[in-house]
């Protein structure tokens, strides 16, 4: 337990989740990073909370602006001894992006990566559904998009090109 | 690990670190040049994904060396000159045409593959894991530059004669990729040996450059030179890459 400077009592680790996931990814803003199974673990150490987070892609340009966006989030609810710690192990995998954020991703145009179960590479000539109509009759385009997560997709039923968050 | 294995770990991290930062300059300088839209995005993207990788070997390094995690990257990208470098003359050649270029990622993108199967079973833990990451990544490097082989290789005239020209001018360039690099004669283990990753790299290589009817030139004239020495290129590209950094050397971005 983390005591409040303001006096609102103890904080628990559950409340520092809660307050977590209202830290948006800053590429696709409608989904939180715990949404997105960036953040790993939040722990009590000596006093501090650490909160370990891994990234999507290593060279991910986004990882500084979320680190700041972590602790701005935390220092509002009084908690200002914080670590962000960043981790390798185990890699990131799309199978870790949650239900919810699925749903939100594929409201924005973004189709969701295909769940995978841990070889992505079975699932990358599989089809991808269109975000717009759903259908199978998808063509990929290109393996890369805007970003380094995203491929570029054409659906040929309602001929509208769209991006797909990479299968990883 | 000892002292003496550190320092030398350190190099050879700092080798592939230098592979992948010239090469993702490279490919950087098709951002608003390249021939379709796509593909300049998909090469800003390619060169972005190996900016983090030539950051997290130096990352490794700099905790081997006992330097600052922050602040030994950007000293090794800005302030180094080109006899300090350790790249393969391959990554630092021009961009030439789209044909080069392509090539030329995937000649070393399918090296990487190979390199980072065995450096996921190292029995240094940090440099396994970043090796997991990274690989994973650069099985979409490959299968993008895959997927243009046969594209240009059998397209028009035009594209299979500029493909097959940009393979007699990159070959002589393969055969440095194969050298020990830096520190790698005491490092049994914890890397692979970079000879024996050549056997599985010309199996693949040769398989699909057939697939798109391009063949190795039969007679060429290998430049495998050690990695001490660098291309002429060099210095112009690092005149540009640093000129910012060293213009301003006390600035905070
Ligand atoms: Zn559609």
């Amino acid at each position: 337990m983390v005591r409040n400077p303001d006096s609102r009592g103890a904080i628990s680790l559950q409340d520092i989740w809660r307050a977590l996931d209202d830290v948006v990814d800053p590429e696709i803003p409608v989904v939180s990073l715990v949404e997105m199974g960036i953040i790993r673990d939040v722990m009590e150490v000596g006093g501090r909370i650490v909160v370990k987070m891994t990234p999507t892609f290593a060279g991910c340009p986004a990882l500084e602006v979320m680190e700041s966006d972590i602790r701005a989030r935390l220092e509002k609810m009084g908690i200002d001894l914080v670590d962000v710690v960043r981790a390798l192990d185990p890699p990131w995998t799309s199978d870790w992006i949650s239900e919810s954020a699925r749903r939100k991703i594929k409201q924005i145009g973004l189709a969701p990566p295909q769940v995978h179960g841990g070889d992505f590479i079975n699932v990358l000539d599989a089809p991808v559904t269109c975000p717009y109509c759903d259908s199978f009759n998808t063509t990929l385009k290109n393996s890369f998009g805007s970003t380094p997560c995203r491929m570029i997709y054409y659906c040929n039923n309602c001929s509208q090109p769209f991006e797909q968050f990479r299968p990883l | 690990m000892e002292t003496r294995l550190n320092a030398g770990l350190a190099e050879y991290l700092i080798a592939l670190g230098d592979d992948e930062l010239i090469l993702s300059h490279r490919d950087s300088e098709w951002c608003g040049h390249a021939p379709i839209l796509e593909e300049d995005i998909a090469f800003a993207n390619l060169a972005v994904d190996e900016l983090g990788h030539a950051r997290l070997w130096y990352e490794l390094a700099a905790e081997l060396l006992d330097e600052d995690k922050e602040r030994f990257p950007d000293h090794l990208a800005y302030f180094r000159d080109a006899s300090e470098w350790r790249n393969v003359q391959l990554v630092s050649l021009p961009n030439g045409d789209w044909a080069f270029s392509v090539l030329r990622r995937y000649l070393f993108d399918v090296l990487e593959v190979e390199r980072l199967r065995g450096l996921k079973q190292s029995s240094y833990k940090p440099l396994a894991e970043a090796a997991a990451k990274i690989y994973n990544e650069e099985l979409y490097h490959v299968r993008h530059g895959r997927a243009w082989l046969p594209r240009l290789g059998l397209g028009t005239e035009e594209s299979h004669r500029r493909m097959q020209t940009a393979l007699n001018d990159l070959w002589p360039f393969t055969p440095q990729l194969f050298q020990a690099l830096p520190g790698e004669s005491e490092l049994s283990g914890v890397v692979p040996t970079t000879p024996g990753l050549e056997a599985e790299w010309r199996t693949k290589v040769v398989a699909d450059l057939a697939s798109a009817n391009l063949n190795p030139p039969e007679k060429s004239n290998p430049m495998n030179r050690p990695r001490t020495q660098q291309t002429e290129h060099m210095m112009d590209l690092l005149s540009e890459s640093q000129m910012v950094a060293r213009a301003n050397v006390e600035a905070r971005w």
